[in-house]
Parts: structure tokens; C-alpha cells; sequence
């Protein structure tokens, strides 16, 4: 990805990455990933299980803080900003958890609501409504509100998730391994709400995935990140000709080829 | 080949070393910044209540009962003892004094360390492990703020109201053995204990109780909010909150009864 495809338009890029490094003890996770993501666009991450594209969508969340490189949301620098500045970007964000992450303490709506209960005060009643309106947005009806998430399956659970991740209708959703742990047709069930939804609240999206089916449905662009750096970019068209035998063999998920797995977990 | 074995040692002994200072600066950092979180909004009134109210009320019975059990125990055992110098009369200071100064505090924390202690270690801990943590952050939400003020201040509110109420189920529980059993004369009992007793023996014992609070929830959450990996790992943090809470009550309340005992 090329400096001047990044600066397209007046706009800065949502999110913008540059030579951001990690490391865990003696142990380098991210070696120096480059990436851009425009506005309205989405974008996924593939690699490997411990290549640290988790690490890289923490970092970018600011839940890891990143050893070296810049990490720009909307043009500014988000390592040296005020915890002020910094609440302001994290509005911005919604996230799908892979686990769902959903809070067993409280009850479906509650959790739908969390962002507008606690960050932007709206009044029980109308955060209410509101999850509700949401919950019915991901194909849910609002006798699930009263439920504990572990009463719901593991589908459900992901919707509900995805319902939470939407509902202060931030401007960048980051999705954890949406896919991951469902039946093909749920799967396909959510990577549907996903492109629907994004488009609805007009969202930026950054994903990370080893499902192959999941990316060809959500991508507008693809990176594979591979040993800590992207090693290829391009749009979803693209992939299946890119002629990178690192992203052929991914696609392809075939055992033999130039990616060695990893064993240790990062 | 002794060289090498003894610069083996030296090096255990600095790791170890540098392991307990690593760990003393990280509690000193997270207990600085629950306090700090603790003292300035946004307060969440709701989560404080329901914390005091599963750190104080579920509390009850187990405090009661260990109140009522140690004042009993005290008035048989002091009975024995002082009946040798024929010094029965002052079994109802014994207690009081016993009850209010060191039992009631000790035993009511050792109590709730183990009870409320374990539960907030397991309950962050498991947050954490399933990601519940990252998440509240991601909805714009310091967990210091949601997760640790609450318990930290509820802990710090409800422990002297604990003790009160084993304060006074321990005394009943000395009177209870004194009169039915030892054939004290009841109404000489209570006058006894109210005369001898000074609002120092009490005060002192809630100042304990308070800080055994804090102590308690601090160890909770930070092993709780310290946990790795996944089941295993929030086992180890409850045997840590309750090891290290239960440990930290005994210390402070050798040091708190020292700086009481001076004056």
C-alpha cells in the first residue's frame, strides 16, 4: 500500500498505521505493520492463528499499547494524545468480541444498551428503546432483552454482541473473528448483518479472520499479515490472482507452502 | 563448578528479588489508581449499593455466627483460667475487651476474605479471562471505574458495620455462657461490660475493620484483574486474593493495634 493511496481525497484515512511494532518479553509479534483504512471502507485481516492480527486490532483499540510506529485514527496520532482526546476517539469505536464478551451479569438489553447507559448517560428508558432497536436491527425480538446472555446460544450470544458493538452507531466497528465457533449457515447469517449494518451506519469496518468465506463476504480490501508484517494488500477481487504464494497458500489452506505454523501462541 | 553453582544462586536471588519489587510497584500503581478513581466521578451509585449489599447483608450470617461462637468460647475459656485466681468478675471485660479490640475485626475479616474476597478475585478474574474487561473499555467505560471503585468503597463502608454487629452478637454470645452457664447474675453482667467498656475499644476495632475492608477488595480485584489464561488462571487469583487478604489483615492488624496501643 503506497503513501499516496493514503492520502486520497481532502480526507485522512479513518485508521492509519505505520511501522507498529510489539513485542511480548524477548518474543516480536508485530515487526513493523503498515496499513490504511478509508473511510466507508472494509477492510480484513487475514493470517494464520499467532500471527497477531489480535494484537494488531488491540493495538489500534488502545487495549495494548504499542512499542514503536504510529497509529493515527481520523489524521491524529492516538500514542501521545491526553486520556481526554483519547475518550473522544474510543466513542468512535464499536467492537465485536470473538468470545462475544458479553457482560453475564446483566441482562441482553442491559448489555445492548452499556455504551449508552454509562458513556453517553441517555435515561434507562429510552437506552431501553433503543436496544430493542437494535436487537430487532440483528434479527432479534425483544422477549430475548430480558434474557442473561447464558441463556442464549452461541449464535445468539454473537448477535447479541453484534448488537452492543452497534448501538451508539460508532464510525469504526472492529470485528474479532466474527465467524469463528458457528455453523456455516449462522456464519452466513452474521457476515449478511455484518455487510448490512456497516453499510447502514455508513461505518468503517476492520475485521480480522481466517475464514475465507467470511472475507470474501465483508472485504472491500484484504491485508495478510504474515510473521509480523503485511505482506500483501489489495482489493477482494484481487486475491485469488495476486500471485503471492504466502496468500495463495492461506486461501487455498493447504498444509504445504511457505507458511510454517506456528506452535507457541503469542 | 562452585563458582558457576554460586553465581546460579546469586542470580535466583535477584530474579526473585526483582520479581517481589516488580510485584510491589504494580500493586502500589493499581492501588493508586482505584483510589484515585474512587475519588472522582462519574460515581456509579447503583453498582455501590449492590456491592454493599453483597459485601455487607450475605456477610451477616457468617459474621454473626463467628461472633457468637468466639464470645462464647472467650467466656468459657477465660473462666477456666481465672477461676484459679478467683478473678471470674472480670470475665465480662475479658470479653468485651477481646471481642471489640481484636476478635470481632480478626475473625470477621478472615471471614470475608474468604468470602467476598474469592468471589470478586473469581468474578474479575473471569472478566477478564472472557474478554469482559476489554470490552467495557471498548464501550467507552474505565473499569477501574465500574468494576473496582464500587467494591473498593463498599468494602470500606460495610466492614465497620460488620464488625458492629459482631461487636454485639460476640458480647451476647460471652453473656450467653456467662449467665446460663457459669450462673453470672445477668443485669451485674451487662452492667459490667457497659461500665469497663471505653469508646476507644470499639472505635479502635472499627478503624480495623475499615481498613481490613479496603485490603480485602484491593486484593480481590487486583489478582482478579491480573489473571492469565483461562480456568486455571482465575483459580490461582482466588487462592491469591484469599491467601494475600487474610495474610494483610493479620499484618495490619498487628500494625494498626500498635499505633492504638501507643497512645
Amino acid at each position: 500500500m503506497s503513501e499516496t493511496n493514503a492520502s486520497v481525497g481532502n480526507k485522512p484515512p479513518k485508521i492509519s498505521c505505520r511501522g507498529v511494532t510489539k513485542s511480548f518479553g524477548a518474543k516480536s509479534v508485530l515487526a513493523g505493520v503498515d496499513f490504511d483504512v478509508q473511510a466507508g471502507e472494509s477492510m480484513v485481516i487475514i493470517g494464520g492463528s499467532g500471527t497477531g492480527k489480535s494484537v494488531t486490532i488491540k493495538c489500534v483499540l488502545g487495549l495494548i499499547r504499542h512499542d514503536a510506529g504510529s497509529i493515527k485514527i481520523d489524521g491524529q496520532e492516538v500514542s501521545r494524545m491526553s486520556a481526554r482526546a483519547r475518550e473522544a476517539i474510543d466513542r468512535k469505536f464499536g467492537m465485536l468480541f470473538q468470545g462475544g464478551a458479553l457482560f453475564d451479569s446483566l441482562p441482553v438489553w442491559e448489555n445492548v444498551a452499556f455504551g449508552l447507559l454509562h458513556a453517553r448517560n441517555v435515561p434507562r428508558r429510552k437506552a431501553r428503546d433503543l436496544a430493542m432497536e437494535k436487537l430487532a436491527m440483528v434479527g432479534l425480538g425483544p422477549e430475548v432483552g430480558k434474557l442473561s446472555p447464558s441463556e442464549l446460544s452461541g449464535g445468539m450470544q454473537k448477535r447479541v454482541a453484534l448488537a452492543r458493538a452497534i448501538a451508539t452507531e460508532p464510525e469504526i466497528i472492529f470485528f474479532d473473528e466474527p465467524t469463528t465457533g458457528l455453523d456455516p449457515i449462522m456464519a452466513d447469517v452474521i457476515n449478511n448483518l455484518i455487510v448490512e449494518i456497516t453499510r447502514k451506519l455508513g461505518a468503517t469496518a476492520l475485521s480480522i479472520t481466517h475464514d475465507m468465506a467470511s472475507v470474501r463476504k465483508i472485504a472491500d480490501k484484504v491485508s495478510m499479515l504474515y510473521d509480523g508484517k503485511i505482506i500483501w494488500s489489495g482489493p477482494i477481487a484481487e486475491i485469488d490472482r495476486c500471485g503471492n504464494p504466502y496468500v495463495e497458500q492461506f486461501i487455498h489452506g493447504r498444509a504445504a507452502g511457505p507458511i510454517q505454523m506456528q506452535v507457541r501462541r503469542l | 563448578m562452585i563458582l558457576a553453582s554460586r553465581l546460579n544462586l546469586l542470580a535466583l536471588i535477584g530474579r526473585s528479588l526483582l520479581a517481589v519489587l516488580g510485584a510491589t510497584g504494580r500493586l502500589a500503581v493499581f492501588t493508586l489508581e482505584a483510589i484515585s478513581h474512587c475519588l472522582r466521578p462519574p460515581f456509579f451509585p447503583r453498582l455501590l449499593l449492590n456491592q454493599m449489599i453483597e459485601i455487607g447483608y450475605y456477610s451477616l450470617p457468617v459474621v454473626g455466627l463467628t461472633g457468637i461462637f468466639a464470645g462464647m468460647v472467650l467466656a468459657l475459656q477465660s473462666y477456666t483460667g481465672f477461676s484459679r485466681f478467683a478473678a471470674e468478675s472480670a470475665i465480662p471485660n475479658v470479653v468485651a475487651l477481646s471481642i471489640t479490640r481484636e476478635l470481632g475485626p480478626v475473625l470477621a475479616g478472615l471471614m470475608v476474605a474468604g468470602r467476598v474476597g474469592a468471589a470478586m478475585a473469581a468474578e474479575i478474574g473471569t472478566m477478564r479471562v472472557t474478554e469482559q474487561i476489554d470490552a467495557l473499555r471498548t464501550l467507552s467505560t474505565n473499569p477501574f471505574k465500574y468494576l473496582i471503585a464500587p467494591r473498593l468503597l463498599a468494602a470500606l463502608i460495610t466492614m465497620p458495620i460488620l464488625v458492629l454487629v459482631a461487636d454485639i452478637i460476640g458480647i451476647m454470645g460471652g453473656y450467653i455462657v456467662s449467665v446460663h452457664k457459669l450462673d453470672f447474675n445477668a443485669a451485674a453482667y451487662l452492667k459490667n461490660t457497659w461500665d469497663f467498656l471505653e469508646p476507644m475499644d470499639v472505635i479502635s476495632g472499627l478503624v480495623k475493620a475499615a481498613v481490613f475492608g479496603f485490603l480485602i477488595a484491593l486484593m480481590g480485584c487486583y489478582h482478579g484483574f491480573n489473571s492469565k489464561g483461562g480456568a486455571q488462571g482465575v483459580g490461582a487469583a482466588t487462592t491469591n486474593a484469599v491467601v494475600s487478604g487474610a495474610i494483610l489483615v493479620l499484618v495490619f492488624n498487628y500494625i494498626i493495634t500498635e499505633a492504638f496501643f501507643s497512645r
